[in-house]
């Protein structure tokens, strides 16, 4: 008789897969996974902890470092819980600027989730075309911030800096380029057979399964639940823009895939809607106290950053630095259903499906 | 000259001409690998608007590789503490010497070839099989999970491959009537066997990629699953073994499919005859390569079920046909 044992793999912290410090200790049969348990933790920086003792201003540059790679949603979720909690009205030119970084951000965000995505499953092409448009999108946010990756703009009441002149119009120019290149990756990867094959049925779950563990972003949307908080509760100014919600029914990883690239496409028309209305004059920042302090209180503010709701909690006792200051990063909670996932798949699907979860081990960590 | 060699009594003289022939084609092939390797990266550079190595020999990196051989053999050689070292030591060399005994009876033109074997379609595959324990020796006597996973998808990979592309090459020696490649490359005087056999030349291409462990079926060696598959525990020359048996491959793969499939060293055309045998040899034996590197900077990696569900199931029946088809038309017409 062959003798036969399970047996323990550690992956990661440091494997190519993993997208950082992520690591997975899993109980294999062969190559079939009996059980996956994450442990995370590697990137823990403590920003919430490091927050307190931080005015609100200086919070900021350390949200860029949650999720990197949209490091302008994470801006504007603290200036938006300061703003709420003190009720400032911010200047519409700063608004207009605000979204438009964001959603500038959405879409290089996805296009590394894309290029990264697909590199995992052995194309090693894409992600260099995924960086040559991401790379614009960067340029573009350089000249708006001064920065490529950590890009420290927002603050509360407003931006910190103007657009350049004719920034508005390299924004202009850049849309159609996007669209055009959409197109091209489509043709090289969606209709490629082996990925359909790879993608297609993998990790699928229910949408009540997205619902209990508290899924969101397009890994809710691909499951068929049509929430969008920039549709369902319009913060800033995403009430003027006309776009759509992209919602798949089946909840598979290829799901996933085409409600990211049909995200792209409405962040498209939002920044198109944009650079329409722009105002020409006006404040970027509103008239806010040189020495900001919130009300004493608590507020909570979400919106809809690329991997999803991403939420800030302050409560304030009314000095400079913030009582206790609690980010929802969505990463960390849509981690959560991996070991669920996991179970009963190969080694090649854990791939897959750990990919179209669209991880950022800065904000799963904190 | 070699037949008279062959025959000659055993000598000195003898050894030593068989010996500095040997050398001599080794020199050659690592030649080709030096540059292959380059190839690889200048193309896969292009056609993902990047420039590839351009620093080291020029604005073509000519020197490239040959620094980074360079840097491999100055690099440590750690053996693991647990890892089962005699055949930690051997596995590399039974991997790479299979792929460099197989060049032997490939006719580069018809009076370039080192050993015309009768049956030398059946040496090729035969000894090129043995390859793959080399392979499976790496994973296992390293004593690291993701290398045993790799060897172990390698040896699964082999047998469900290895067959399909005997099955395939099948066709090709029925129209010939003989499994010596000299003949084979005579038969294909008027029309390339890629015309009488393209269904046998489509399942040939496919098992010979596979064969080869490129993308898309790189599975024992998948960067991104298994870390390096195999050889994830060796360093420095042991690794550049590993490397330089792929790369070996690579060039013995290609010279076979223009061989079997591509007319080998004839013309395309009867009136270009004025063209040496080897350029044209060159030539085809270059397009295979460049389809070879297309393929990796295009494709994603298959998936170890899809990979053998693919070969038992599609590859092997349709090779079965083809012979079968083979068969009743050569006995018709």
């Amino acid at each position: 008789m062959l003798r036969t044992e399970e047996m323990l793999l550690n992956v990661g912290p440091q494997h190519p897969s993993t997208h950082g410090v992520f690591r997975l200790i899993l109980k294999i049969d062969g190559e079939t996974i009996k059980e996956a348990k994450p442990v995370i933790g590697y990137l823990h920086r403590g920003t919430e902890k490091l927050a307190e003792n931080l005015q609100y201003t200086q919070i900021i540059p350390y949200t860029d470092r949650m999720d990197y790679v949209s490091a302008m949603t994470n801006n504007y979720v603290i200036c938006h819980a300061v703003e709420t909690m003190m009720g400032i009205e911010v200047p519409e030119r700063a608004e207009f600027l605000r979204v438009m970084a964001m959603e500038l951000g959405r879409v290089s965000s996805h296009l590394l989730w894309w290029g990264t995505f697909v590199l995992d499953l052995g194309a090693t092409s894409p992600l260099l075309y995924a960086f040559r448009e991401r790379e614009m999108i960067l340029n573009l946010l350089n000249e708006l911030s001064g920065a490529r990756l950590t890009f420290n703009y927002m603050r509360v009441g407003g931006v910190k800096w103007d657009a350049p002149e004719g920034w508005v119009d390299k924004v202009r120019e850049f849309i159609p380029h996007m669209r055009e290149q959409i197109k091209g990756y489509h043709d090289l990867v969606t209709g490629n057979e082996i990925f359909l094959n790879r993608v297609k049925g993998i990790g699928k779950y229910t949408k009540e399964d997205a619902l209990n563990y508290s899924l969101s972003g397009p890994n809710l949307r691909c499951t068929g639940v049509k929430w969008d908080l920039r549709k369902n509760e319009p913060y800033s100014i995403y009430d003027r823009f006309n776009f759509d919600v992209p919602v798949r029914e089946e909840g598979d990883v290829l799901s996933r895939y085409h409600v990211r690239f049909a995200e792209i496409e409405e962040a498209l028309k939002i920044l198109e809607q944009c650079v329409e209305q722009f105002p020409e004059e006006g404040p970027i920042l509103a008239k806010v106290p040189k020495i900001i302090k919130a009300p004493k209180g608590e507020a909570f503010v979400r919106i809809e950053s690329p991997r999803g709701e991403i939420g800030c909690y302050i409560a304030s006792d009314g000095k400079k630095e913030p009582y206790r200051l609690k980010f929802r990063r969505p990463s960390f909670y849509n981690l959560q259903i991996l070991p669920k996932l996991l179970e009963g798949e190969s080694i090649s699907n854990l791939i897959a499906i750990l990919g179209a979860v669209d991880i950022i081990l800065g904000e799963v960590d904190g | 000259m070699i037949e008279g060699l062959l025959h000659d009594q055993a000598g000195l003289l003898n050894f030593v001409i068989f010996f500095v022939l040997g050398a001599v084609l080794l020199l050659v092939i690592l030649g080709f690998v030096t540059y292959a390797i380059l190839a690889e990266r200048k193309v896969m550079g292009f056609m993902q608007m990047r420039y590839g190595p351009n620093q080291v020999g020029g604005p073509w990196g000519l020197l490239q590789t040959v620094a980074d051989v360079l840097k491999l053999l100055l690099k440590e050689d750690t053996i693991p503490k647990l890892a089962d070292k005699p055949l930690f030591i051997l596995a590399p060399v039974i991997a790479f010497a299979p792929s460099f005994m197989v060049i032997a009876t490939i006719p580069f033109t018809d009076k370039l070839q080192f050993a015309d074997i009768g049956v030398g379609l059946l040496y090729y595959i035969a000894v090129s099989g043995l390859t793959t324990i080399g392979v499976v020796m790496a994973g296992w006597s390293s004593n690291n999970k993701f290398a045993l996973l790799g060897g172990m998808r390698a040896a699964a990979q082999m047998i469900s491959y290895e067959i399909p592309l005997v099955m395939s090459v099948l066709g090709v020696v029925l129209l010939t009537g003989s499994l010596n490649l000299n003949e084979i490359v005579s038969a294909q005087e008027n029309v390339w066997y890629i015309l009488l056999q393209p269904i046998g030349f489509i399942v040939f291409f496919i098992a010979s990629v596979a064969e080869l462990n490129r993308i898309p079926f790189d599975l024992p060696e998948a960067e991104n699953e298994l870390i390096a598959g195999y050889f994830v525990e060796y360093s420095g020359f042991r690794w550049a073994f590993f490397m330089l048996s792929e790369y070996v491959y690579m060039f013995a793969m290609a010279s076979l499919t223009t061989v079997l499939f591509l007319g080998g060293w004839l013309p395309l055309f009867s009136f270009l005859d004025f063209i040496p045998g080897a350029v044209w040899f060159a030539l085809k034996f270059s397009l295979v390569i460049f389809i070879l590197l297309w393929f990796r900077s295009t494709f994603p990696r298959i998936k170890a079920d899809q990979l053998m569900e693919f070969g038992w199931k599609v590859l092997l029946p349709v090779a079965l046909a083809n012979i079968f088809l083979t068969a009743i038309i050569k006995s018709l017409f």
